[in-house]
């Protein structure tokens, strides 16, 4: 008798679990956002989001390298139960659209009765609709737009005596002149890590008239403009640069400039803020933002959107996935997101909101009109297979470092370029 | 409703049965599904699905000049690891086994690094190890030497990430050591002194015979272990700079959750999964010899 009441507990314990599913009535959604200053802002408000409109969402959050490993093993598995995610249209949004994870936004925004009119989707400058564009339609909202700055130390070029440089030629020269490792100070620091180093090389590259790629010929890393800005950012990071600069991506840059290990980075523009705060920078009060100085060719810096969101297309509440989109994505969080943590957003209307205006740094708002015209749309390789292309370049980038620039550069980018063209033409893009 | 009679004559079946299917689907399957995987190419990029291509990856693969590197780098790293592991291992043993005061209290100290965790032992080795501000550096400036780059060379890393690895791992060498030496049966020496051996002949001649077996068993514990870092690796380089500490592991895992090319990364870990397979066979069979 005792044996079989302890069968029939087990039974009715596992009916339960497999029940247990069946309980959950609300509406829920799961949204997957990165690591980035964008999702501090957002976070704290979804409480409030929840209480609107009855819908739990559950955030999880990731670093950026980490969330596109859990998107793409979730979605290739496709039994993915995430609805919304932020994504990097760059980096995996080939990929993604290629594999039909996106959903397709645009049947959403032209039906007036899924997007009301007071979203204005048109405030999202061509340039950036743009790049969230495939084959015609629109697969993610733009979210934020970066571009590579100079940090520098006002403190610094004040002693010396300097302006921010305003070429290559001006900035060697107050690298050199900063130059003092003695003293715990280095010129300047800059990616140098594989992979990570290439899209903040990508417009030292630009400004030697160099590209990655071009139409209907693949990887152009070999010409003789390209080898000169691999040995010109190879032979700076090396002669002025902090020791172990081909570890270091940008948390680690970073971190020496808040330590005020460096006089001047160059990186991209959304890292004023952490710079500027006291309780993580011990030079907060000494850093200023220059544009990007121009090289032999002009002055063309990347100017990207870094970060988008998107609905998958695996979601089982689409509907629900698209008005929190939305809501993440409207104007009254852009502006939010600018003057409370400085980020720069994709809205084009938020810059002349009067609290922004008053709230954000005046120098890097500066940067942000200037780069506008001259920007160029990508900061690395456009193709499908950009992490093992950004690895393959960024060997280039590594080896100039550690030779200071006289290595077999060209070698090396020629081994690249064969690299990349195999990546593009298995996946069929050349 | 189940039979309870069943359940008694199934007693035996019944109650491993959660194990085993445990074992099952967390071990197993994810081998016999990745040993499938390296028979297809299946690359995300192409946005194709897995295709079988019999053992056309595997060519693919070892025509790969970066594989043949990842695994010269395993190699190293795991000789270099697990040979200075055994020695001072061996030799800290040597030193525990006799009685002194304060023995117990070493012992104690020695276990801490085996009882951390890798990723925090990483994190905490990349501070030492920073040229700038770290605690090597400093180190050696103090002793009037050259300061390194140590992680951020491509000459120094692998050895600075093997001494990481010694640090972590000697103490475990020394406890398998240990209770081998505790475990030798007096007799041996009692007749070697008799017969007026000196201390290095007892140590060469009767100590390392005995113990042969119980090293040789730390070495493969030790070598399987060390051919699949990938902890402190990851933390601490990521398989920088350039390629310079791209071990197997690490190759594999830039080709399945970087390069999303999961058919390559499979052919890569079964490479690995042999090399492990067969060294532990290897050693096996030393091992058996030793005893005959």
């Amino acid at each position: 008798m005792k044996r079989k009441g302890q069968v029939f507990v087990l039974c009715f314990l596992v009916l339960a679990i497999l029940a247990g599913g069946g309980f959950a009535q609300q509406k829920t959604l799961r949204v997957l956002l990165a690591n980035h200053p964008y999702m501090e802002v957002l976070r704290p408000l979804i409480a409030e989001y929840e209480k609107q409109t009855g819908t739990k969402v559950n955030v999880e959050s990731y670093d950026e390298n980490q969330l596109t490993q859990k998107l793409t093993t979730e979605f290739a598995t496709r039994s993915s139960t995430m609805d919304v995610f932020m994504t990097r249209p760059l980096q995996e949004g080939k990929l993604f659209f290629k594999n039909g994870w996106y959903e397709n936004l645009s049947p959403y925004l032209k039906d007036s009765k899924k997007t009301p009119a007071s979203y204005n989707f048109a405030d999202y400058a061509a340039s950036a609709v743009s790049a969230v564009t495939h084959k015609n339609d629109v697969y993610t909202i733009p979210l934020v737009t970066e571009w590579e700055v100079l940090y520098y130390r006002t403190d610094l070029f004040k002693k010396a005596n300097l302006a921010p440089p305003k070429n290559f030629d001006e900035l060697i020269a107050a690298a050199k002149k900063l130059h003092d490792p003695k003293n715990g100070v280095y010129g300047i620091v800059s990616r140098g890590q594989r992979g990570a180093a290439v899209t903040q090389f990508s417009s030292y590259l630009y400004n030697y008239g160099g590209d990655f790629i071009q139409e209907g010929k693949g990887a152009v890393v070999d010409t003789p403009q390209a080898i000169e800005a691999f040995k010109f950012y190879g032979r700076m990071l090396a002669e002025y640069g902090p020791p172990g600069v081909t570890n270091m991506s940008w948390a680690q840059c970073m971190a020496v400039f808040q330590a005020g290990n460096v006089a001047m980075w160059t990186d991209a523009s959304v890292f004023l803020g952490n710079l500027k705060d006291p309780s993580k920078s011990k030079v907060a009060d000494n850093v200023g933002v220059a544009m990007f100085p121009a090289g032999p060719k002009g002055n063309s810096p990347y100017s990207v959107v870094s970060w988008g969101m998107a609905v998958s297309r695996q979601s089982k509440n689409k509907d629900e996935a698209y008005k929190f989109l939305l809501w993440a994505t409207s104007r009254e969080i852009a502006v939010k997101a600018m003057v409370d943590k400085g980020i720069t957003m994709a809205r084009t209307s938020v810059w002349k909101d009067p609290g922004v205006q008053k709230k954000f740094d005046p120098q890097l708002a500066d940067t942000a009109i200037k780069v506008g015209p001259i920007g160029k749309p990508y900061d690395r390789p456009l193709m499908t297979a950009v992490g093992e292309a950004r690895d393959a370049i960024g060997e280039v980038i590594v080896l100039s470092i550690e030779t200071k620039g006289t290595g077999d550069i060209a070698g090396a980018a020629k081994k690249a370029v064969q690299k990349v063209n195999e990546l593009l033409k298995n996946a069929g893009e050349l | 409703m189940l039979d309870s009679r069943f359940v008694d004559r199934h007693i035996r079946i019944l109650f491993p049965l959660p194990a085993l299917l445990f074992i099952a689907i967390m071990m197993v399957f994810p081998i016999l599904y990745t040993f499938s995987l390296s028979f297809t190419t299946w690359n995300l990029a192409s946005g194709m699905p897995p295709r079988f291509v019999g053992l056309n990856t595997y060519i693919e693969v070892l025509k790969e000049p970066r594989f043949w590197a990842a695994m010269g780098r395993t190699f190293y790293f795991t000789f270099l690891a697990v040979g200075c592991e055994t020695i001072l291992g061996m030799i800290w043993a040597l030193i525990l086994n006799r009685e002194f005061f304060g023995k117990e209290g070493i012992k104690l100290l020695l276990l801490l690094p085996l009882v951390s965790t890798p990723v925090a032992i990483g994190i905490a080795w990349v501070l030492f190890y920073e040229p700038t501000i770290g605690l090597a550096n400093w180190a050696l400036k103090s002793l009037g030497l050259m300061p390194l780059k140590w992680i951020a060379d491509q000459n120094t890393v692998i050895p600075s990430l093997v001494l990481v690895d010694i640090w972590q791992w000697t103490p475990m060498m020394t406890l398998i050591f240990l209770a081998g030496l505790a475990s030798l049966s007096p007799e041996p020496y009692e007749s070697a002194r008799v017969d007026g051996a000196n201390g290095w002949q007892i140590f060469w001649h009767i100590t390392v015979p005995m113990v042969v077996p119980i090293i040789l068993t730390g070495i493969v514990l030790r070598s399987i272990d060390a051919f699949k870092t990938y902890d402190i690796i990851y933390t601490m380089t990521n398989g920088g700079p350039g390629f310079a500490s791209e071990t197997l592991n690490i190759y594999a895992y830039n080709l399945s959750f970087n390069y999303f090319r999961f058919g390559h990364a499979a052919v890569v870990l079964f490479f690995l999964f042999l090399i492990v397979l067969s060294f532990s066979f290897l050693v096996n069979r030393l091992k058996d010899r030793g005893h005959g």
